[in-house]
């Protein structure tokens, strides 16, 4: 064996604070990475970081602009982590989003005349339906198949792109829209109202937050956390405690499900206005790693969706800006996602130098 | 249907399934290791965005290919050293490589978007295309189908036949055995991964550089994944993973070909769209309802990390 100059070294109990300080060491590291391919792209680091990273939050606008992103990332995310605790890897939220997307459309364009007060919640529920739906397909296969969640999942993201494609093109096409893919505008009482003037921002992050405290108090409060828990650390013990696995994988794709859905509804009934082909934007995926950021705990998940939100912001504005393609902010995610596994090692094991 | 379309049809089916022979194939290496990399997507994209630039500057596929291949094997190399050095959470990182690996070939490739590469023709073995009827379908066809025939011999071969090849299946069943004998269970494990990533890079660079022949966000449309799902078909076995991409290949060509043949046909394009994600999921059921077999052919020690010192 080579002799390296570090060795790594188990410790002897876990490094509880490690867990919280490996987030940031992640971001750090991201900044650091992303100042270097900036420099690497021939551009001004420093411009860089200002254009990616401070620009997008620097206005009213754009304090707004953030919440209203961080508010779908927060609920697929905390959907997520809920499955992630029992290692129940849903990873097909995008498509979870978009069926919950097409459900609130389809409420909306059947019930035109509801009011407001009727109209939304029932959109919501209708939302949260569809998605969860959506999640029921793997986990039916999964239980009753032993299918991998992790592939139909994935799967359906493909197949749920199609669905509202032909939702978007066929029955639901806006007849006076010049033959684009898209529904017409949903009528102003399928709208969420917004909240602070000069900002796009609705009350959607209300239920977005609302929906993390209680999960919050949920699993600390109740058994099911707990019983995620164990199952999620070993399937054998969860099994003799005669805790379900099966109803682990059951409840853990239903509410990814269920929340990608609702964050599908507040996209239509939010900044989009309408269905289209192009609904999802891919805070499905990004959802997976604000809810390992977040240490799948949901005051985490809070905090790690406002930071993706930023992530997502960057990318449009260094797009716009500095004429670079905004797809550079999902090399940040992963990027971020890397450093912060990486950073994990830290938990349960130190460097030590040989000499 | 007459023999020529049939001719056509099946000729087309091998040539769609040969990106994802050559990505599984990989795949399988590293997962008979005991390692499982969900990063698939994102090192065939990568491999098909550096292997499409490549062939269009240096203007020559092989070199695209080379190109293709490495930047699946580095981005591997990262893989390899987060889960297995730093004994992170193997479908965690795989998520984390395939978010990444999309995002940055949709960067690097923005500009080449537009560009198209000059189709590579097909190449006819002598004496072979001769044979009758099936000739010109298995032997009149482009480069990167013979490519992945002779990778499938090769990993067929080292497998079972190569006193390495049972080191790496000793290693996916039994690491701690395979250290107790005095054997790395790490550097086999980086080699492999390595070679999956390469041979995914190197699925991804035929696609833009063959199959395409371009690049675009969002070419390789869920392959990387596609491949994952058949090594789960192929019970972990070269042979079965030739076999289920042929399968695979069928339902593109067959949707294609539904779609582009003017029949008039009561089925939107789009369901027609999504039957090879559906057909994985209906394999995937298929194969994993008999779970005794699945754990009888899947290496023991898949995903999880191995410690000497434990």
């Amino acid at each position: 064996m080579l002799d390296w100059p570090i060795r790594i070294v188990r410790r002897d109990r876990p490094l509880a604070r490690m867990r919280y300080l490996s987030p940031l060491m992640a971001i750090v590291l991201m900044m650091l990475t992303g100042m270097l391919i900036f420099l690497a792209l021939g551009r001004d680091p420093a411009e860089g970081f200002y254009t990616f990273f401070i620009r997008p939050i620097s206005s009213l606008y754009g304090f707004g602009e953030l919440l209203l992103k961080a508010t779908p990332l927060m609920l697929c995310g905390i959907g997520l982590a809920i499955g992630f605790r029992a290692n129940v890897w849903n990873i097909g939220a995008e498509g979870q989003f978009m069926l919950g997307a097409a459900g609130a459309t389809g409420v909306a364009l059947t019930f035109p005349n509801l009011p407001a007060f009727l109209l939304l919640p029932l959109m919501v529920v209708s939302g949260a339906l569809a998605g969860m739906a959506w999640g029921a397909i793997p986990a039916w296969l999964k239980t009753r198949f032993n299918a991998n969640e992790i592939l139909v999942s994935l799967m359906l993201v493909y197949v749920a792109g199609f669905l509202v494609s032909w939702l978007v093109f066929s029955p639901w096409r806006d007849p006076m829209g010049f033959g684009f893919p898209q529904t017409e505008m949903l009528s102003s009482a399928a709208l969420l109202p917004r909240i602070l003037p000069g900002t796009r921002l609705n009350i959607a992050i209300f239920l977005a937050i609302a929906l993390v405290a209680i999960t919050w108090i949920v699993l600390q409060h109740t058994a099911i956390g707990f019983r995620l828990r164990v199952t999620g650390r070993s399937r054998s013990a969860a099994g003799y405690a005669g805790f379900s696995i099966q109803r682990a994988v059951w409840i853990g794709l239903l509410c990814g499900g269920g929340a990608a859905g609702i964050a599908g509804m507040t996209e239509v009934a939010g900044p989009m206005g309408q269905l289209t082909d192009k609904i999802a934007l891919g805070y499905g995926f990004a959802a997976i790693i604000v809810a390992f950021l977040g240490r799948l705990h949901p005051l985490g998940v809070l905090l790690a969706s406002l930071l993706m939100a930023l992530l997502f912001l960057g990318g449009e504005q260094v797009q716009q800006h500095m004429n670079l393609p905004k797809s550079i902010s999902m090399v940040f995610q992963g990027l971020l996602l890397f450093y912060l596994l990486g950073a994990d090692l830290l938990v349960n094991y130190r460097l030590k130098w040989n000499g | 249907m007459d023999s020529g379309l049939i001719q056509e049809v099946v000729s087309a089916t091998l040539l769609a399934g040969t990106p994802l022979i050559i990505a599984a194939l990989g795949l399988l290496m590293n997962e008979r290791a005991g390692v499982l990399n969900l990063g698939a997507e994102g090192m065939m994209s990568l491999g098909a965005v550096y292997g499409f630039i490549a062939a269009l500057s240096f203007s020559s596929p092989v070199l695209g290919l080379a190109a293709g291949l490495m930047a699946g094997a580095l981005v591997a190399g990262g893989f390899a050293l987060l889960t297995i050095t730093l004994q992170a959470n193997q479908v965690a990182s795989g998520l984390a490589l395939a978010i990444f690996g999309v995002g940055l070939a949709g960067f690097v490739g923005k500009p080449y978007e537009s560009q198209s590469l000059k189709a590579v023709g097909e190449w006819s073995i002598p004496l072979l295309v001769d044979i009758p009827w099936l000739g010109p379908i298995f032997f009149q066809q482009q480069p990167m189908v013979y490519l992945s025939w002779v990778l499938f011999g090769a990993v067929w071969w080292f497998l079972y036949r190569s006193r390495s090849g049972l080191l790496l299946r000793a290693v996916g069943e039994d690491p701690a055995a395979a250290h107790a004998i005095g054997r790395s269970v790490v550097g086999v494990r980086y080699l492999a991964v390595i070679f999956g990533g390469a041979l995914c890079g190197l699925g991804g660079a035929c696609l833009s550089i063959f199959y395409a022949p371009m690049w675009v966000e969002g070419l390789i449309a869920g392959r990387g994944w596609i491949a994952l799902a058949l090594v789960v078909f192929a019970t972990w076995r070269p042979f079965r993973v030739l076999l289920g991409a042929y399968l695979f290949g069928g339902v593109l060509i067959a949707q294609l070909f539904l779609q582009g043949s003017g029949v008039k046909i009561s089925v939107p394009s789009q369901l027609l769209s999504s039957l090879p994600y559906l057909a994985t999921i209906i394999v995937l059921v298929l194969i994993s309802r008999d779970s005794r077999r699945i754990r009888q052919h899947s290496p023991a020690s898949l995903g999880r990390a191995f410690r000497a010192d434990e």
